[in-house]
């Protein structure tokens, strides 16, 4: 859990570090804290697993991974954990996560992010998956994204 | 941004593509961090905070700074979906991106066609952003709460 001074450092940084040679210097001028006091509390919090890693997010249209599809599985409830893990564990797989199916529309329980240069890279990446999951699959879809709408990650409320 | 659409910028040269493979994570935290990192690629400085200037607004970064995870902090991170109708698509991406809860959003070639996470503060801010987009939309919003995580690294390196 965070406290009210860890808050306001999410809200002072969840926008981006000030592009200024002492950035954490900057933070705490703005916070009314030390430079020691800030950068002591954000290593707190990357060790605690609140900052994941602090450093570039990149458009990944922008740098040349122009087709992302979100790979969609419908696999048997009893073999779903095992599998999920060996998905997750390929190493072109960015995320891997089993989620609720929304019957009837929605049948799919296992979703796996695959991102390439073109779309066949992604339905290649996709067969992939599909071999691994053999039998235990008896449906599956890619959604490729067509348009990045929002990207800006988490914004508290000032 | 447009899949089809070529990107405006973009990187131009091989300390460019160096930065986007190098600063993805472990940033330092000292005194002067971009001295540090900027060492690290044999830049100047100056010539790192210009890069990253530069990049972010030619939007090849969308940011530079720590990337949260909402949940260690007792909050909760949602993936969910709606079908908008072709006729009303802008009009519901400006209703849904409207909400500060809205970490992404993205359109996707399906009867679902916008994908979104709401990450928010507490576990019951979900279903207040969730009963928010639905009453101002007029749309059903489907919640796919993860129920286990497999793996998780967005870090990708670039291909241009």
């Amino acid at each position: 859990m965070i406290d009210d001074l860890d808050r306001a450092l999410i809200v002072a940084t969840q926008g981006g570090l000030p592009l200024v040679p002492r950035p954490y210097h900057a933070i705490a001028e703005q916070l009314g804290l030390s430079a020691d006091e800030v950068m002591q509390r954000l290593r707190g919090l990357l060790a605690a697993g609140v900052i994941r890693r602090i450093g570039a997010v990149p458009n990944h249209y922008a740098i040349g991974w122009t087709a992302n599809g979100m790979t969609v599985w419908d696999v048997a409830d009893d073999q779903v954990d095992e599998l999920g893990a060996r998905i997750g564990a390929l190493d072109f797989v960015t995320h891997c996560y089993r989620r609720p199916r929304a019957l009837p529309a929605w049948p799919y329980n296992l979703f796996a992010m695959v991102h390439g240069a073109s779309r066949d890279e992604c339905s290649a990446k996709a067969e992939e998956i599909r071999t691994l999951l053999g039998a235990a699959c008896r449906a599956s879809d890619i959604l490729y994204s067509t348009r990045i709408l929002k990207k800006t990650g988490l914004r508290l409320g000032a | 941004m447009r899949e089809s659409a070529a990107p405006k910028g973009g990187l131009n040269d091989a300390i460019d593509r160096q930065i986007l493979a190098c600063l993805q994570g472990d940033f330092p935290i000292c005194e002067r961090p971009y001295a540090e990192a900027a060492a690290q690629l044999g830049i100047s400085e100056d010539e790192l905070l210009q890069r990253l200037e530069r990049l972010l607004a030619d939007k090849v970064l969308t940011r530079f700074g720590p990337m949260f995870q909402v949940e260690a902090m007792g909050g909760a991170f949602v993936l969910a979906a709606l079908a908008a109708p072709e006729s009303r698509y802008e009009e519901v991406t400006a209703l849904v991106n409207a909400l500060p809860q809205v970490a992404h959003n993205y359109r996707r070639e399906h009867t679902l066609n916008m994908w979104f996470v709401l990450a928010t503060e507490t576990p019951d801010g979900i279903a207040e952003a969730i009963a928010r987009i639905e009453r101002d939309t007029g749309l059903t919003v489907h919640a796919f709460p993860k129920e286990r995580e497999f793996f998780v690294e967005m870090k990708l390196e670039a291909r241009l």
